[in-house]
């Protein structure tokens, strides 16, 4: 009786997590047809997406797989540029929306196979090891980004990673990846409705993971992965599992990202570690593991600069603040003690995390 | 050959500030347990410091460097009570990796409004900095010289302090066992702080020694370093101060001679991919101990 109840009881948090996505867009929306929402948070609307898709991406590997990892932006990098790739070849012979869906995919199976042959020596490691080369991946790919050069003429295509010239094209040759400069003129294909539908998919995929037989298996590895291994959870198979599956989500995300940008570059800005970092203060910060706070917090850390406009210079002072006042009073366990008696709901599932 | 020497001295005087850094890292890392992000940026606080000494205020350059080593000490040792101490016992170690961050951005951005996003060019606290040294057709800079011996001289004055004496020994008793040393009347709240306390002083020496040898100081100087100082302490196992200097050197050298021989732009790809090689092959660093995980 209580393993039914307990059940029902995820799926109703789930179907909540759906039903607040949902929401939020109806919300945007509305404000939107009432014209309550300027151009600057208009343009804001896109990367929302983007980062709450990060956010339950790299919530799949920390918070669910228990690994951290602080490359997931060299992910997003990648899907960013395969798929920008893509449609620059087909900019004009193919119709915008099955291109823009295939760019997508695309974005997400290139990101998905970079996080499997990555995967392969990193999940070999562990802790903080783990930590960094997924750190030094994700600058590596940022660094080859910068160097890679693609041009297009009649002769078909030609790579190089030294220059312009060693390209040897004829000369109405289309540059497409040029180095530093990245792709210019992708087309524009992304908006807000598209980018509501990659989370809310993205969501679903990852919810219904976690409640399956391999997502428990993979949150078995977490909690302690000698008696997971030793109940035969093939251990190796499921951390590749959820470690690819996030990574094709990002690229999912990347595609998204890099269809709102006129030009993209391998900059430190976009996909160095610190927007790596970034979103592992979004998992962080909503609560490690909680999908739905995963999102909340990529929300609300992105709109806080935003609102925070006024301060001009201050506001990135008081945003840092904030987090660190945010993590104190989250993560102290007497302040934990303190909200959990005043406003918590009683959760028997506490006692289980603290034990490890 | 003459240009490989030049080479190789150049790289041992950036793997030389990279160990003081990465020094730091593993002190930090051996007792407290946690990675200090924010310990990148602590380098840029040392050498602004500086800067506002010797070029703002006009002091002598012994007065700059002394205030850096003190800023920082103090600087460090406020970090760690009011921000990283509440989060001691923490369920997750990610808790107190996010708010190292935040520190980082507070440090940063606290930068930015005192001084300005514009860099500066930092006097040398050495005036002879690019004089060369000639040694028939062999040249090398006084600069890249004292960045060595700096680096030398406080290794060993480090594994001096904690190997022979008492507050050395206790550091080593919190890494070990923080339960056992406190039964052993040892204050770890105290331990903790003087860890802050030296980490961030030699922080301070490497972030005058970094601009001294790449004079632009801006609120982001420190990033970079930081985290490649990371990577060496990774590099030689973290939590092992002989090991982070190694890292730090071997990491200075692969990146000078990278940039020299094999390609400018990807220097930074080259250090990292050696990084992942060698963990590859020794998943704890170079001079990491293996810890035998039990049931």
């Amino acid at each position: 009786m209580k393993q039914v109840k307990s059940i029902s009881r995820t799926s109703r948090d789930n179907i909540g997590t759906v039903l607040m996505i949902v929401a939020i867009y109806v919300l945007v929306q509305i404000l939107n047809g009432a014209g309550l929402i300027n151009n600057q948070m208009r343009g804001l609307l896109v990367p929302l997406c983007v980062y709450a898709t990060m956010a339950v991406s790299l919530n799949l590997v920390v918070g669910i797989l228990g690994e951290l990892s602080l490359g997931h932006a060299g992910f997003m990098c990648v899907g960013a540029f395969a798929s920008s790739f893509f449609s620059k070849l087909f900019a004009e012979t193919m119709p915008v929306f099955p291109r823009f869906l295939l760019a997508i995919l695309i974005g997400g199976i290139v990101a998905g196979i970079f996080g499997f042959l990555i995967g392969i020596p990193v999940l070999r490691l562990n802790g903080d090891y783990l930590a960094i080369v997924t750190l030094a991946f994700g600058e590596i790919i940022k660094n080859i980004m910068n160097v890679l050069y693609v041009g297009r003429d009649a002769n078909g295509l030609h790579f190089s990673i030294k220059d312009q010239m060693a390209l040897g094209m004829l000369p109405d040759g289309e540059m497409i990846i040029n180095g530093p400069q990245g792709i210019s003129g992708t087309p524009n294909d992304s908006n807000f409705t598209i980018g509501f539908l990659i989370l809310l998919v993205a969501t679903v995929i990852v919810l219904n993971l976690i409640n399956s037989r391999e997502g428990r298996a993979i949150m078995s590895i977490r909690d302690n992965h000698i008696a997971a291994g030793s109940v035969g959870i093939p251990i190796t198979k499921y951390k590749m599992l959820a470690f690819t599956m996030s990574a094709v989500i990002a690229g999912c995300a990347g595609a998204l990202y890099s269809h709102n940008l006129a030009s993209l570059m391998a900059t430190p800005a976009r996909f160095g570690y610190n927007m790596s970092i970034l979103f592992l203060v979004f998992v962080v910060l909503g609560g490690i593991g909680s999908t739905r706070g995963s999102i909340i917090a990529a929300i609300v850390l992105t709109l806080i600069p935003e609102l925070l406009r006024f301060m001009n210079d201050y506001r990135m002072l008081i945003y840092s603040i904030v987090l660190i006042v945010m993590m104190i009073v989250n993560w102290n366990p007497k302040s934990r003690a303190w909200i959990q008696a005043h406003f918590g709901r009683k959760k028997n599932n506490e006692a289980g995390k603290e034990g490890r | 050959m003459i240009s490989f020497l030049t080479s190789l001295i150049n790289g041992l005087s950036l793997g030389s500030i990279y160990a003081i850094i990465a020094i730091g890292y593993t002190m930090v890392y051996g007792i407290a347990k946690m990675l200090n992000f924010a310990h990148g940026d602590v380098i840029m606080v040392g050498a602004y410091v500086a800067f506002s000494v010797i070029t703002t205020l006009t002091l002598p350059t012994g007065v700059g460097i002394l205030a850096s080593i003190v800023g920082c000490m103090l600087l460090g040792m406020t970090i760690e009570k009011v921000a990283y101490k509440p989060l001691r016992h923490a369920t997750s170690s990610l808790a107190v990796l996010i708010t190292a961050i935040g520190v980082s951005y507070f440090l940063q951005n606290m930068a930015l409004l005192i001084f300005g996003s514009n860099p500066k060019m930092f006097t040398s606290i050495v005036p002879f900095a690019w004089q060369r040294i000639q040694i028939g057709d062999f040249m090398i800079q006084t600069i890249s010289v004292i960045c060595i011996i700096v680096s030398i001289v406080l290794v060993a004055l480090l594994q001096t302090f904690i190997n022979k004496t008492r507050p050395g020994q206790a550091m080593l008793a919190c890494a070990q066992d923080r339960g056992a040393a406190s039964l052993m009347g040892i204050s770890v709240d105290k331990t903790i702080s003087l860890t802050f306390a030296i980490g961030s002083a030699m922080a301070g020496i490497a972030g005058v020694l970094l601009c001294s040898a790449y004079p632009t100081l801006s609120p982001y100087t420190g990033s970079m370093p930081g985290i490649k100082a990371f990577v060496a302490a990774v590099f030689g196992g973290i939590g092992s101060i002989p090991g982070a200097m190694i890292g730090g050197l071997l990491l200075g050298i692969i990146e000078i001679l990278g940039k020299t021989y094999i390609s400018s732009q990807l220097s930074d790809a080259i250090v990292f991919s050696v990084l992942i090689i060698v963990l590859l092959v020794k998943p704890t660093g170079l001079m990491g101990k293996v810890i035998q995980e039990k049931v």
